[in-house]
């Protein structure tokens, strides 16, 4: 194995004087921090509050799908406006409050420094006013269900005209601090996304080159660049619809000149592309997590990379898959239809990757590995389903059918709880310093995969039964009143309620476990990547004792010249 | 608080603070492609846009890009200065610039009074929506970045990080580009 020492690893060292050793305060700490782990920690521990409110929102609505008009425990009788604003604030909190700040800011966050062997980030102040500004934008979101007409209820797609006049969607400010918590939360990962990119292009530890880095990093920057690339249309979109609806503008409103077709490709220009801004850290997590736990080389690192590259790259071109019948022209629905029947090549193509990677491996089944399975299985049907939906002829009856609305949740729960579990589980060690408890992490991963499975599979079927989304009361609709889907949305319900309560045993055993589990040390799993060279938890600056130098790629397990069965990035050969 | 050792390492060899402010501007790109794409879209779809941007003043628009590529001269020649180690004129140079941006947004506030005050406010049709939006996006832009070159400027005249001229120079070319693009779009296409 070839290693260089890139020039400028003399100026390493140089600042390194009073880095680490100055005490801080308690706010300065805690409430300001510039250290990436701390930011981190905001992130994350945001992000998991605004998930336990999103799935409350769940709770809340599908009480009342399946027992319509009851008073839902812990909230009471939903009524029609409050069941909108409910399911637009799911969606949109569970993408952007959620998915978006735990697996690339959170993960980001901690692991890019840890990972290349850095200190920090390269901008910590730009990092810290990154969160501050997300915190604000949930604020502002939250905020929105306590002012004069609750919280925007336009859905999360916020279509005009029913996003843009007040006399339809019925919360007037609501929609404007729905749309501006939006914006803000866009620039908040804007102000990150800076930050990721140039830390790993720039802030390597000697020695680490482009394929010595590892997957998960890669993925959240490759990430950082699609958001980056196609957020801005958005955020030009949002301006224009803060301007409709309180300047009396007309951008999205055919009657007076504007389009309201033009929203759609706004927002589906970046809605696309988010949706793997989404996955792909997701994608990261379990290839480091299913390399460890099978002892094996990931089954080609450039491949993934390149299908990574290539999906980024697709994925500005399919947007139009979700407006079939929006009325645009046929003929553009075919180029769209064969864009997203491409696209699901590269996804299959890492999938693929992964399967090859686990065969032949000695497998151990811990905890982070089960949700790491649990993701490739489960987004294998999400994957797959978006097949169905992306031809165009299929999705004229399926659009905006619960068959769509199974197919996102396939893909968006196995990348933003799965995958998440697999991450958080996997680097908990690291984190806290102690090790999670394995018969818990067991229990709390069957049933919420069961439950998951419990609730959307279902789902398919009502879908392709005609159910369409955002409906208030079936019972309305007597093609959708039949007793037989009442059962099953009853089902969907009990399996959401026992998926809920099963996450007071994550919780419990994250608090437990940080309080009195077993000491990790540095590298319990026996992982080759430099975080595992640090202390755990890390202290500021990652490694006092000096930043390291890396020799190999981090995937070298198993390497048939070696007693042991790993091989750490940074030792020399 | 020193800064952290990532921030002195380049491994990709250009220095961190140049990367930073070229993804910036290439999200800023991604705003306005926003903005100026959906414009034009409108725009070849209604042919009587020509007729409500024939209103616009061509001649203040010229004034202005006057204004703007002369203070991005001055940006440049600050970046000169400070390579040669001279805080205290790329300050003043720095200094120049936002006087350019300063008087750009007076003949715009100019423009905008007299335009609203002859009925063509942002509600009256989409092409004034547009045109508002737009150039008040880029307005915003100009603002940023005046506010930004003068923190700039107050380390460069003590001979601080004098590599930050060069990055507020970069950031103000690219406000610069954005007009270059605005004004034959709103102003001269009619
Ligand atoms: C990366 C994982 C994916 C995520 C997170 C995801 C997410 C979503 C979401 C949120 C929607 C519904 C939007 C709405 O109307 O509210 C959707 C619809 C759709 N997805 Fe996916 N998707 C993923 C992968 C795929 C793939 C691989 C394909 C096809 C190859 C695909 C094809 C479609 C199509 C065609 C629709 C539009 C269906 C309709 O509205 O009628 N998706 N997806
Ligand atoms: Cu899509």
């Amino acid at each position: 194995m070839a290693e260089s020492i890139p020039v400028g690893h003399g100026a390493d060292h140089a600042d390194h004087g009073d880095h680490g050793h100055h005490e801080m305060s308690f706010t300065e700490k805690y409430v300001f921090p510039l250290d990436h782990k701390m930011i981190a920690m905001q992130y994350m521990f945001t992000g998991m509050f605004m998930a336990i409110i999103g799935g409350f929102f769940a709770y809340v609505f599908r009480m009342q799908l399946a027992f319509p008009g009851i008073e839902v425990p812990g909230f009471g009788v939903v009524t029609p406006a409050a069941y909108n604003s409910l399911v637009t604030n799911h969606g949109t909190i569970m993408i952007f409050w959620v998915a978006m700040p735990v697996l690339i800011a959170a993960f980001g966050n901690y692991l890019i420094p840890l990972m290349i062997g850095a200190d920090d980030m390269v901008f910590p102040k730009i990092n810290r006013l990154s969160y501050q500004v997300f915190l604000v934008s949930a604020f502002v979101i939250l905020g929105a269900f306590f002012v004069e007409g609750g919280a925007f209820g336009g859905a999360w797609t916020a279509y005009p005209p029913l996003s843009t006049k007040a006399e339809y969607n019925l919360s007037g400010l609501g929609s404007t601090m729905w749309i501006t918590a939006v914006f803000l939360e866009f620039v908040a990962f804007l102000l990150g996304g800076i930050n990721f990119i140039t830390t790993a292009m720039n802030s390597r530890a000697p020695g680490m080159k482009m394929w010595d880095i590892p997957m998960v990093v890669w993925m959240i920057v490759i990430a950082s660049i699609l958001f980056m690339l196609s957020v801005g249309p958005l955020l030009a979109g949002g301006i224009m619809m803060i301007f409709d609806q309180n300047l009396g503008t007309a951008f999205f409103d055919p009657d007076r000149g504007g389009d309201p077709i033009l929203w759609q490709h706004l927002f589906w220009f970046f809605g696309h592309p988010e949706v793997y801004v989404v996955l792909l850290p997701a994608v990261g997590i379990v290839a480091d997590v299913i390399t460890t736990f099978s002892r094996k080389k990931l089954f080609g690192y450039k491949t993934v990379l390149y299908t990574a590259i290539g999906t980024g790259v697709l994925s500005f071109t399919v947007w139009a898959h979700h407006q079939f019948i929006a009325g645009i022209d046929p003929r553009m629905a075919n180029v769209f239809t064969v864009t997203t029947l491409l696209i699901s090549v590269p996804i299959a193509e890492m999938l693929f990757v992964y399967i090859a990677t686990l065969y032949g491996g000695s497998i151990t089944l811990t905890t982070p590995m089960l949700w790491a399975l649990a993701f490739i299985f489960e987004f294998l049907i999400g994957g797959v389903t978006g097949i169905f939906l992306g031809a165009s002829g299929n999705d004229i009856f399926m659009h905006d059918t619960y068959f769509v609305l199974a197919h996102f949740h396939y893909t968006f729960y196995p990348i933003a709880i799965i995958g998440t579990f697999a991450g958080f589980t996997y680097w908990f060690p690291k984190m806290f310093g102690k090790m999670m408890n394995e018969g818990l992490g067991k229990l709390h991963f069957w049933l919420t995969i069961l439950t998951f499975n419990g609730i959307f599979l279902p789902l398919f079927v009502l879908g392709a039964a005609g159910q369409h989304r955002r409906i208030y009361d079936f019972q309305n609709y007597p093609e959708l009143a039949q007793p037989w889907m009442q059962d099953i949305r009853q089902f969907a319900t009990i399996c959401l309620c026992v998926m809920l309560g099963a996450q007071l045993i994550f919780f419990y055993n994250v608090i437990k476990s940080w309080m009195s589990g077993p000491a990790s040390g540095k590298n319990p799993w026996r992982a080759n990547t430099l975080e595992w060279t640090a202390a755990s938890p890390p202290p500021h600056g990652n490694w006092p004792e000096g930043l390291p130098n890396v020799y190999r790629g981090p995937y070298e397990y198993s390497h048939p010249d070696r007693e042991e069965d790993y091989w750490p990035q940074n030792e020399p050969a | 608080m020193s800064r952290p050792i990532a921030t002195t390492r380049s491994m990709a060899g250009i220095p961190t603070a140049r990367l930073a402010v070229w993804w910036i501007i290439a999200s800023e790109i991604a705003i306005f492609g926003g903005v100026l794409g959906s414009y034009l879209m409108h725009r070849l779809a209604h042919g009587i846009w020509a007729d409500y941007a024939a209103n616009t003043n061509e001649w203040l628009g010229l004034t202005n890009t006057f204004i703007l590529l002369t203070s991005s001269l001055a940006a440049v020649l600050a970046h000169q200065a400070a390579e040669r180690g001279d805080g205290k004129r790329a300050a003043n140079l720095l200094y120049a610039t936002c006087a350019g941006g300063l008087a750009f947004l007076c003949v715009k506030a100019y423009e905008w009074n007299y335009e609203i005050s002859h009925g063509m406010t942002i509600t009256s049709n989409t092409f004034w929506s547009f045109y508002y939006t737009a150039a008040g996006i880029h307005a915003l832009h100009v603002i940023a970045g005046c506010i930004l070159m003068l923190f700039v400027a107050q380390t460069a005249k003590r001979n601080e990080e004098l590599h930050r001229v060069e990055i507020i120079g970069v950031y103000w070319h690219f406000v610069d580009v954005v007009w270059i693009f605005l004004f034959p779009l709103l102003y001269i296409a009619k």
